[in-house]
């Protein structure tokens, strides 16, 4: 066994199986420790918060006081911070390592953001007090919505969108709204067969029959089919630019005039925005709508799931059906309208209060950081590293169409024909090289799709490092060693989990 | 530049190995004519010091909460956070990882969620809590649509005293799925007579408990006479503190409860982001929108969790999913877990009870002053009084004695001109007494 300095670790030389062969008593592998549920660690009794005393006084309750213990566990401080602490090291996360989760962008994120997030006078505001104390507050959507627009091209956005998807609703709300207000029921959504799955989802919530429109061969949205599909039934079609392939919808001017001759309107999936920010503004193709999730393009932290935020930009035909509430920047003051005004056509509210401050805050400190300059260089090293990770590994894999890419790099399963490895093996045995796998049977135009994004955030050296590693798996998988890949991970927290198991028979919260 | 790592060297050599001359070739599918020649019109790049200065500057034009005494609810409220929540939210191995796809690296997140679903399910008394949604307002608005799943009927009767905001998301989330939303008027202290409107094309009734104006209800009966007409009681709890001190809606026979968490764990945030908490009952599991973690074991036995019954979801079940969501609160979820965990069954119960004591207090200071009627019989931590003036005016006349006095009425009905001197006043365990007394006598000196 050796360390990474190319030294024996033990010069008595005990075979691999000798070292690892025992088993420890707790479960626990050195630094990697089994940790209990807070039910099988903590009680009702125990607290980790003093408050002050309550003093005696008469309940206005009513007769609906709770009497029946909830069963909270808790914990004291130190316990919870071990808790907490233990559980993070069984997580995988951008700060350790390259994080190549195709589609999802997932880059540094900056602790400054976090910093300027906690700021008393941004944090510690409330959504409802006066806005003659939160001018600051309205300045800085203002100007965040300034940047939006100012980098899409697009004349106005609607900030409230809690999330990508959420966005996506907005926006095929106020496309269904400005239809309506012309008397037009249209009833069908065109989207590509490589969306992502909130596209369908997203239009069937607003009514739509959604028609898929299969790919070329070269993996991008196939126009002549679109064409064939077009009509006065169609609302809109929603495309991802650059695409879920990674690639730049050449067509997409002829798509935006396609849609724009029957009557529709063009609903553009930004979530790839990433790979052209700065440098092609989605105004200037044709767009009616596109969110932009900042969590994504602006970095603010994924969270391990959430939260995101979905602002959408919008052209001036939409433009009069956004949502409420808004900013207005008055002569002397910011105003918010929270209410439709007379005679207004805003199709309604989606969220209580104004939308995801605390990720406005975040995102517009990442876009100050890097400026008008740093965000294209955002966008040219993103698709520099993914290029460069296609022609890094086209020889041993499959590359499922050809280059230059975007922002991500699509590889299909062609490569482990016959090797008897999948491509979940071959994203396990990842995870055991000491990286998070790319995004995986996605998009579903190709064959068991490895989605490889390494963004900008990674060095030369790190993007060397993936290429290496991925070129060993390669040359494993088709030397023969299967139990590498299908045993695989096995130097994770936890060994292959029983995902079907689980939602067989759903255990899906603690009882006694 | 200090986020992005690539040189000019680094860049040439791997211009070199794709083999072209310069990055724009990397562009060659954009239309020429929308590819920029030069940058947009924004400034450029900043230090971290000219970063700062900048939010310094947009922080200070607001008033923060904490610095004046302050009564600002409806729908958000000012807790205390332990130092620690905020700790652990930070580090790197929660806060700058993804949606828990890959199991066995994500068991920080995953076992984190398990025990938020096990902590929301027995706060609100229901057999299982998903892994969130965005906030409680948009959960109240998923709930409406699962409701017509589960019943297959689309009219809905929405309670006057729920949020405003919610019932604007409620309609709009149904808008163009033919459902009928009925709306009452606000009834503050009045007893709504909801069983009276519906019909057999009813799909759920949506109310809310402590109410939008504070007063606390027992929806059981109200319950009972739904399921036996086959329909929904939906619940609604946005002070999720409340429900240390009253009956859970569970233990009143709700059948879905949507609750905005951000009371523990969270900040004020101006608005977002906030953690919508989202339970039911386990025959209704199936048509729950939003993500689950369940338990499970790997191949060596050992217990471990994974994200479940996803064919429920977008990412698998496209147009025929129970909902569109994909990303959630995540974060807001692990510190929401982590205050309660610190609180405990005991810490709890006693930050509710501090709470409504709080309240109490307030509310017998309000009481003695000339030109304030306090409204509700009941309440938790909330109430709404009457004033002998125009509520929003004396909310800016105390803006300028640095009190932040509470939510009028007509910010949120702006068209009731009965409402206009209607104000809600919140109060928790941040406040303190002198908050109190100064309120109490600036007040009266703005109603003179």
């Amino acid at each position: 066994m050796m360390n990474n300095q190319g030294r024996p670790t033990n010069n008595n030389a005990a075979s691999d199986a000798q070292i690892t062969g025992y088993k420890s008593y707790t479960g626990s592998r050195g630094l990697e420790q089994e940790e209990l549920l807070i039910y099988e660690i903590g009680d009702t009794q125990r607290t980790g918060v003093d408050l002050p005393e309550v003093e005696d006084f008469k309940s206005c309750l009513g007769d609906v006081e709770r009497d029946q213990e909830i069963g909270l566990a808790g914990l004291s401080e130190p316990e919870a911070m071990r808790h907490y602490t233990r559980l993070s090291r069984k997580n995988y996360a951008i700060d350790m390592g390259l994080y190549p989760l195709g589609s999802c962008t997932m880059k540094h994120n900056p602790r400054l953001n976090e910093k300027m997030a906690r700021l008393p006078g941004l944090g510690d505001i409330h959504p409802m007090q006066p806005l003659s104390t939160v001018q600051g507050a309205l300045d800085l959507i203002d100007t965040l919505a300034h940047w939006l627009k100012t980098l899409t091209g697009m004349p106005a956005v609607a900030m409230s969108p809690k999330a990508g998807a959420h966005g996506e609703l907005c926006g095929l709300m106020a496309i269904r709204t400005a239809l309506e207000a012309k008397g037009d029921g249209r009833s069908i959504v065109l989207a590509p067969e490589s969306a992502h799955g909130t596209n369908p989802a997203t239009a069937a919530l607003c009514g739509y029959k959604v028609v898929s429109i299969p790919a070329t061969s070269e993996g991008r949205v196939d126009l002549a089919a679109m064409k064939d599909a077009m009509g006065p039934e169609i609302a809109a079609i929603m495309v991802t630019n650059p695409n879920t392939c990674g690639l730049f919808e050449r067509e997409i001017v002829e798509m935006a005039d396609a849609i724009h001759a029957v009557g529709g309107y063009f609903y553009c999936d930004g979530a790839n925005f990433n790979a052209i920010v700065g440098k092609v503004r989605p105004g200037d193709l044709g767009v009616d709508a596109m969110h932009i999730n900042l969590h994504k393009t602006f970095s603010t932290p994924h969270g391990g799931g959430g939260p995101g935020a979905g602002p959408v930009v919008l052209s001036e035909a939409l433009a009069p059906y956004a949502p409420i509430p808004y900013v207005v920047a008055g002569e002397e003051e910011f105003n918010m309208v929270e209410h439709d005004v007379e005679g207004g056509e805003s199709f309604g509210r989606m969220t209580a209060f104004h939308g995801q401050m605390g990720m406005f805050v975040r995102a517009l400190s990442y876009m100050m950081s890097h400026g008008a300059d740093g965000l294209a260089r955002v966008a040219e090293d993103s698709v520099l590293n993914a290029n460069y990770v296609l022609a890094s590994l086209k020889d041993v894999m499959s590359a499922s169409y050809e280059g230059p890419c975007m922002h991500e790099a699509l590889f299909d399963d062609h490569f482990l024909k016959d090797t008897g490895v999948s491509t979940l093996d071959f994203a396990k045995a990842m995870i055991d090289e000491g990286y998070h796998p790319m995004t995986m049977y996605f998009p579903l135009v190709v064959h068991g799709a490895m989605l490889v994004e390494p963004t900008e955030s990674e060095s030369k050296q790190s993007v060397d490092q993936f290429i290496e590693m991925m070129r060993h798996l390669v040359k494993a998988a088709k030397g023969g060693e299967v139990e590498r890949f299908s045993g695989a991970p096995y130097n994770a927290p936890l060994k292959r989990l029983d995902e079907t198991g689980a939602a067989r028979n759903p255990k899906l919260r603690w009882e006694d | 530049m200090r986020y992005l790592p690539l040189s000019a060297d680094d860049r040439a050599e791997m211009l070199d190995k794709i083999g072209e001359k310069n990055i724009d070739d990397l562009f060659v599918d954009v239309p020429k004519y929308a590819l920029l020649k030069g940058l947009v019109d924004l400034p450029l790049h900043m230090t971290e010091m000219e970063v700062e200065q900048n939010f310094s500057a947009f922080s200070s034009r607001n008033v923060a909460a904490g610095d004046v005494p302050f009564f600002v609810g409806a729908g958000a409220y000012r807790h205390h956070v332990p130092s620690s929540v905020d700790y652990q939210i930070q580090r790197g191995e929660f806060l700058t990882a993804y949606t828990p796809y890959q199991p066995e690296i994500s068991q920080g997140t995953l076992q984190t969620l398990y025990e938020f679903q096990s902590q929301v399910a027995q706060i609100t008394g229901m057999d299982v809590a998903n892994a969130s949604m965005y906030d409680g307002s948009t959960g109240c608005g998923e709930a409406a649509l699962m409701a017509r799943r589960i019943t297959r009927k689309k009219r809905i009767i929405v309670s006057g005293n729920l949020h405003p905001h919610y019932i604007e998301v409620v309609k709009s989330a149904t808008k163009f799925a033919d459902d009928v939303v009925v709306v009452n008027d606000p009834a503050i202290n009045q007893a709504e007579n909801l069983l009276a409107q519906v019909d057999e094309t009813t799909s759920c009734v949506i109310v809310q408990n402590p109410d939008f104006f504070g007063n606390i209800n027992d929806f059981t009966a109200l319950a009972h006479a739904l399921h036996e007409q086959k329909m929904l009681l939906v619940v609604v709890t946005t002070e999720i503190v409340a429900l240390g001190a009253i009956k859970s809606p569970g233990e009143m026979g709700a059948d879905i409860v949507v609750g905005e968490g951000q009371s523990i764990g969270n900040g004020l945030n101006y608005g977002g982001p906030y953690v919508g908490l989202f339970a039911t009952r386990q025959k209704y599991v199936r048509q729950m929108p939003g993500r689950l973690c369940g338990e499970t074991t790997d191949a060596e036995g050992k217990r471990g969790f994974v994200l479940t019954l996803s064919t429920r979801e977008q990412h698998i079940r496209r147009e025929k999913a129970t909902s569109n969501i994909c990303t959630n609160a995540g974060l807001c979820t692990l510190a929401f877990t982590i205050h309660m965990s610190l609180l405990g069954e005991k810490g709890y119960r006693h930050l509710a009870k501090l709470n409504h004591a709080g309240a109490v207090k307030m509310a017998d200071k309000l009481r003695a002053i000339d030109g304030v009627e306090i409204l509700n019989a009941t309440f938790f931590n909330e109430f709404t009084v009457r004033l002998n003036k125009d509520a929003a005016a004396v909310v800016e006349e105390l803006v300028d004695r640095d009190i932040i006095a509470g939510v009028p009425v007509s910010r949120l009905y702006p068209d009731r001109p009965e409402l206009a001197n209607h104000l809600i006043i919140a109060v928790t365990e941040t406040t303190s007494e002198d908050d109190m007394d100064i309120m109490t006598k600036e007040l009266k000196e703005v109603l003179k």
